[in-house]
Order: C-alpha cells, then structure tokens, then sequence
C-alpha cells in the first residue's frame, strides 16, 4: 500500500500537468500558470520517482530503504500534502464552478499523497509514549481536516449553489459574523437553560428512582422490563404535548429532555447497582455493613462505568430532545428555532453555522463526561492499558 | 399465586396498571381546571365530585386524555376506518413504517460495511472510529428538516430524504456493535485459523462473522428502534402529509391532544412490535446456528 499510493498520486500529477486547470468563459487556465500549484505537482512527481527507484532497488535484490522511508520522509510528504491542498484551494477561490480535469487529477494527488502520510503515521511505531499518543489524535484530526478540504474543493469545483450546501469557509465566515448575535443567545436558550437543566433533573431522578428500586426487589423485577421497553420508544414525540402543557419557553424544552433522559439513566444504574458480585456482598455482610454502607463503599463504586454509560448516551440526547421541541413552538429565540426559520428564507449557511455550535457543544458535553469518567472510573479495566 | 409474582409477569402487570391509575389521575387533575370553567360559565353550581370526573374523562380536548379515550381514538382511526383512508392511522403508520425499514436496512448495510473496513484496516480503525462516535454527538435530528427541504430542492422527494435520516441513527449502533463482534474471537482460534493457513476472507466468514451475529442482532435491535424515531421526526418539516410525525404536528396545530396521543402510542406499539421482531429473528438465526443458549 505504501508503494502504491506515491505512483497513483504521481500518475494523477501527470494528468494534472497535462489536462487544463480550469476552463471558464474567460477561457482556460493551463496548470504550467500557476506558479504554486506548478511546484506541488512536481514534487508529487519527485515523490513518485523516489519510490519507482525504490521499488527497482527491491527488484534487484538490494535493499530499497532510504531515509525518505522513515519520520523525516513523514514530514516531506505531509509538507506536500497540504502545500498542494492549499494553493488549489486558494486557486480556486476566483474560478469557482470552473474547476477542469487537471484541477481533479492535481486534488486526487494531494488526496492520495495525503491518505499516504496518514498510512504511514499508523503504522509507524514511535520509542517515545507521548509522540504515539499524539499520533493517535492527529490521524483522526488529519481525516476531518481532509473531509473538510473535500468539501470545499466539490463544493467550489462543481459550484454547487450555496441554498444546496455552502462551503466550509462560508459557514465559518457566517460563524464568525454570526458571533455574538444570534448564536450566544440562542446557544443560552437552548443549552444553558434547557438542556443543562433538564440533564441534571433528568439524570438525577432517575438515579434516585433506581436507588429506591434497588432497594425493594419487587419494583425492579417490574420497572425494569418497563423502562427497557421505555427506552427503545420515540420519546421525542411527546414534545408537542409538553409544549402544550408547559408552554412556549424553555421550561416545556427541559421537560422534554427530563422525560428522554430519565430512562436511560434509571436502566444503567439499576443494571450497574446489580454488577457486584455475590462473594463481595457477602463479604460486606459479614462487615456487618448496613444497607447504605454497602450501597456507597460497594455498589454505587461498581455502577459507576454503568452510570457514565448513560450519562454520555444523555448528552446527545438531550441536546437532540431540546432542539427538536423547539419545532413544535419556541419565544423567538432558541437553536431550533433559528434552524428552521432559516431553512425557510433559505439562509442555508446561517443553518449550518448553527449545526456546527450545536456539533461542537455536543462533543464537548460528551467530551467531558469522558473525562470525568476517566477520573473516577480509573480502575476499570477499560482504562488500564 | 405467589408464582406468579415470584417471576416477572406479576410485577409488570401491577407496574403497568400503577401507570394506567396514576394516569387517569392525572387526567382529572389536569383537566378539572377547564371543567370548572366550564361549570362556571353555564352557571351550574354545586356539581357533585362524580359528576366533575366523568367529565374530565370525556371533554373533547382534554390536556390529558384519558387511557380510554386514547383507546377510543385509535379503535375508530385503525378498525372503523379503511386503510386507505387519510384519516386511519394504519395508513400513516405504513408511510412511517415504510421509511423506517429502508433506513434500518441501509443503515445496517453500511455499518456492516464500516465495521469490516474499521476491523481489517489499521488507518480506517484509527481515523474513521473517532468520527464514528462523535458523528453521533452532532444532533442530526436538528438537521433533519433541512436535509428534506434541500433534498426536496434538488427533486429527491418521498421516502429517500426521510429515510436518510434513519440510516444515520441506525448505522451508528450497527458499526459500533459490529466492530466489537467481529474483535470477539479469541485469540487461541484466530492462531488456530492461521494453522490452518486460512486467507483473511475465510477467517472472516468462518470465525468472525459467525461470532459477530449475536452482537449484530443486540445493536439492529437499538437501531430500529432509533431508526423510527428518526422517520418520525423526518416527517415533520414537510408539512404534516403523511406518518406518525405529521400526525403528531397536525395534531399540536390543532389542540388535537387524543390524536397526538393516539399516534404516540401506534408509534410505541411500533417500536416495541420492531424490536420483538428483530428478536425473534435473532433467536431463529442463532437457533440455526447452533448457538443459541
């Protein structure tokens, strides 16, 4: 694989030194014009070529590594990668809709010449733990930084209409112009004030509820199969009927997400407050430990990777019920109202800049919960590598 | 008798029957409000407490419908009406259902699909799981509207825009139990497969696939059930035509409290009727097998 992609990024070079960059009405722009884009395709050549002797020096029988082979050739290539994404991508910002065969042929080499630096950042193996472990976020990093760059280069290249789908660099302007209002506000509506509130009450009933089912058996022998059965419903339709009841603001959104969260939370615990084993219970029995001894030194300890398990499924969700009810009747104001009256004056951009802070919020909130698991669950085995 | 409650039946009928009481409970208390208004604007005092009940149990849009009048409602809308018929819930549920299951299976296919990259490719491991499991905490639900409306744009209309939707719940589920599955050989047979000189492709088909399927059946039943929530919430941007989502929004448009309620609980029966089959299914395929427990 590693000797592969150099030689398909080299031939799509060549198509792209040959075909034309851009062909407009203005005319065509030959790729041999543009100085930047010029230097990228010959060194994808030069690449390529170092690899072609490369593989002949195998053939023969002598050793084909270089130093190309190893971190240093990493760099070059990663160098090359990115030179080439970034001069056609900025060549391409005054001939959108424009794009022709050789710009295609040049973007598929950068693609390649990309794919091979990520290919051979996870295979290479570094002495040092913290250099691996930043391997290990920069390949992930590396493949959304390149669907972005494919986004931008298909949406420009074919010139889709921004109503269909904007580019990367349009949201981000609208993102920007956008900061202060109506994203902060609407960011406070929907997230501080319903998601944030009805997480809390939500996931803090249900646990209660489960502590009290643990407590007697038969309420858990019947809840239980209920509340799994619960789980798999469409909760989010009853938004409409907590709309009714609770009105427009945001008290009808923490609701919802009160409601959409409560289960997950009960089953979890009451599974995750079931883990310990029976030696151990009998070991705090001959303690002569009570109930709530044994509940806080035994059992709530073993449930917790159960009860972090539903706190992370609860962040999206309620991020999702919150937004969702806001369609069905919101103040002027909100994340899910601004979506959908944008959709409809066909502020496409202004909708995905709002996508995008959902997105990020909802990472992070699931990014933290991660975090605190990791804190207080350090001893599960999960995390001891 | 004590049997009976030793196991699981006799608690989740009492359970299921504390539900129903504490609803009826709280429809008298939710819609007594308006029953006194009611009262006090035909002038009738002194209505007797019997009286009061039976009344918030049958107004005509009650803040909390009552079970029966629930039951009621989608007796008439289910038996009493013809299939076709735009007003039977057994038409609208078919549109929901319909987008449901091409989601689920499009959905399925591609996690699949993914789990086998992600298992056999070092770089789609490292670089696509990440995204895979932050895919989710984008809210797609949020997105939905706007995938319709801009697929709609383009003349992609009908089931497709709606069903995509349900792919991106359901795949999710799929990859992540998939990949888990197809890990799940010990490392003493995949030794033995190499003993056997086994090629990658009869290792997969005649070890790992075989003792992926039951973590395949546990995630296609979660992504069923995600896979009719996002067809529900697909169908309410587009104007209340057809389904349980349009139902659901003509419904709170209106006040139409009963009808909101009657196509919660045909979207409920759904899921749960969804989920058994895939269940059963499951016990068939793993009965055959020679795996079930």
């Amino acid at each position: 694989m590693e000797r592969a992609l150099p030689m398909a990024a080299g031939a799509a070079a060549v198509f792209g030194l040959v075909l034309p960059l851009f062909a407009g009405e203005a005319g065509t722009v030959s790729t041999w014009s543009e100085t930047g884009v010029l230097v990228f395709a010959l060194a994808v050549l030069v690449m390529a070529g170092e690899n072609l002797l490369g593989v002949v020096a195998q053939g023969k029988g002598v050793s084909g590594a270089s130093w190309f082979q190893g971190p240093s050739g990493d760099m070059i290539i990663a160098v090359i990668a990115h030179f080439g994404a970034w001069v056609l991508l900025s060549a391409l910002g005054g001939h959108s809709g424009e794009a022709a065969g050789g710009f295609w042929a040049l973007f598929i080499a950068a693609w390649l010449t990309g794919w091979l630096f990520v290919q051979r950042l996870a295979n290479r193996k570094f002495a040092s733990k913290a250099v691996q472990r930043l391997a290990g976020i920069a390949i992930p990093l590396l493949f959304g930084v390149w669907v972005l760059i494919a986004w931008q280069a298909l949406v420009t290249g074919f010139g889709v209409p921004k109503v269909l789908l904007p580019a990367p660099s349009e949201i981000w302007v609208r993102l920007i112009h956008g900061f202060p209002t109506p994203l902060w506000p609407d960011f406070r509506q929907t997230f501080l004030k319903a998601v944030l509130i009805g997480y809390g009450l939500g996931c803090g009933s249900g646990f209660l509820v489960a502590l009290l089912v643990v407590r007697v058996d038969f309420l858990r022998r019947g809840l239980l199969p209920v509340g799994n059965l619960v789980s798999a419903l469409p909760i989010v339709g009853v938004a409409p009927i907590m709309v009714m009841w609770f009105g427009f603001d945001w008290q009808s959104k923490a609701a919802v997400v009160i409601i959409m969260t409560f289960f997950p939370m009960l089953v979890n615990t009451v599974a995750g407050l079931a883990a310990s084993d029976h030696m151990q219970r009998d070991l705090m029995r001959t303690y002569a430990a009570s109930h709530w001894q044994t509940l806080v030194k035994l059992r709530l300890p073993q449930a917790l990777p159960f009860i972090f398990n539903a706190l992370k499924i609860n962040s999206t969700l309620a991020l999702i019920g919150a937004i969702v009810a806001e369609f069905f009747g919101t103040p002027t104001v909100g994340m899910g109202f601004r979506i959908s009256t944008e959709v409809g004056r066909m502020n496409v951009d202004m909708v995905w800049a709002e996508i995008a802070v959902a997105a990020l919020a909802g990472s992070l909130f699931y990014g933290l919960m991660t975090l605190l698991e990791r804190v207080f669950t350090f001893w599960h085995p999960s995390f001891r590598t | 008798m004590t049997r009976l409650f030793s196991g699981r039946t006799g608690p989740v009928f009492v359970v299921v029957l504390a539900i129903i009481a504490i609803w009826y409970a709280a429809a008298v208390y939710l819609n007594a409000p308006f029953q006194r208004d009611t009262y006090a604007r035909a002038k009738q005092a002194d209505v007797p407490v019997t009286q009061l009940v039976t009344d918030t149990l049958n107004q005509d849009r009650p803040v909390l419908p009552a079970p029966h009048q629930v039951a009621e409602e989608i007796w008439q809308t289910t038996v009493m009406k013809s299939v076709t018929s735009k007003r039977s819930l057994v038409y609208h549920a078919g549109v929901t259902l319909s987008s449901t299951l091409l989601g689920f299976v499009i959905g399925t296919v591609l996690g699949v699909l993914l789990a086998v990259g992600i298992v056999h490719s070092r770089v789609l491991d490292k670089s696509l799981m990440p995204w895979v499991i932050s895919s989710q905490t984008i809210p797609i639900l949020a997105i939905a509207p706007m995938i319709i409306v801009v697929l709609n744009a383009i003349g992609i209309s009908g089931l497709l825009p709606k069903a995509f939707i349900s792919t991106y719940l359901s795949f999710f589920p799929v990859t992540v139990g998939m990949v888990k599955g197809l890990r799940s050989p010990e490392i003493l047979h995949l030794d033995l497969m190499r003993t056997y000189n086994a090629s990658k492709t009869q290792v997969f088909w005649k070890l790992r696939f075989p003792y992926a399927v039951p973590y395949l059946f546990t995630s296609m039943k979660v992504a069923v059930a995600a896979s009719l929530v996002g067809a529900i919430v697909g169908e309410l941007p587009t104007g209340a035509v057809a389904g349980l989502g349009a139902r659901l929004l003509s419904g709170s448009y209106y006040g139409q409290t009963v009808q909101i309620w009657s196509a919660l609980i045909a979207a409920s029966v759904m899921a749960a009727v969804l989920v058994a089959l895939v269940g059963i299914a499951n016990g068939i395929v793993l009965k055959r097998m020679g795996m079930a427990r």
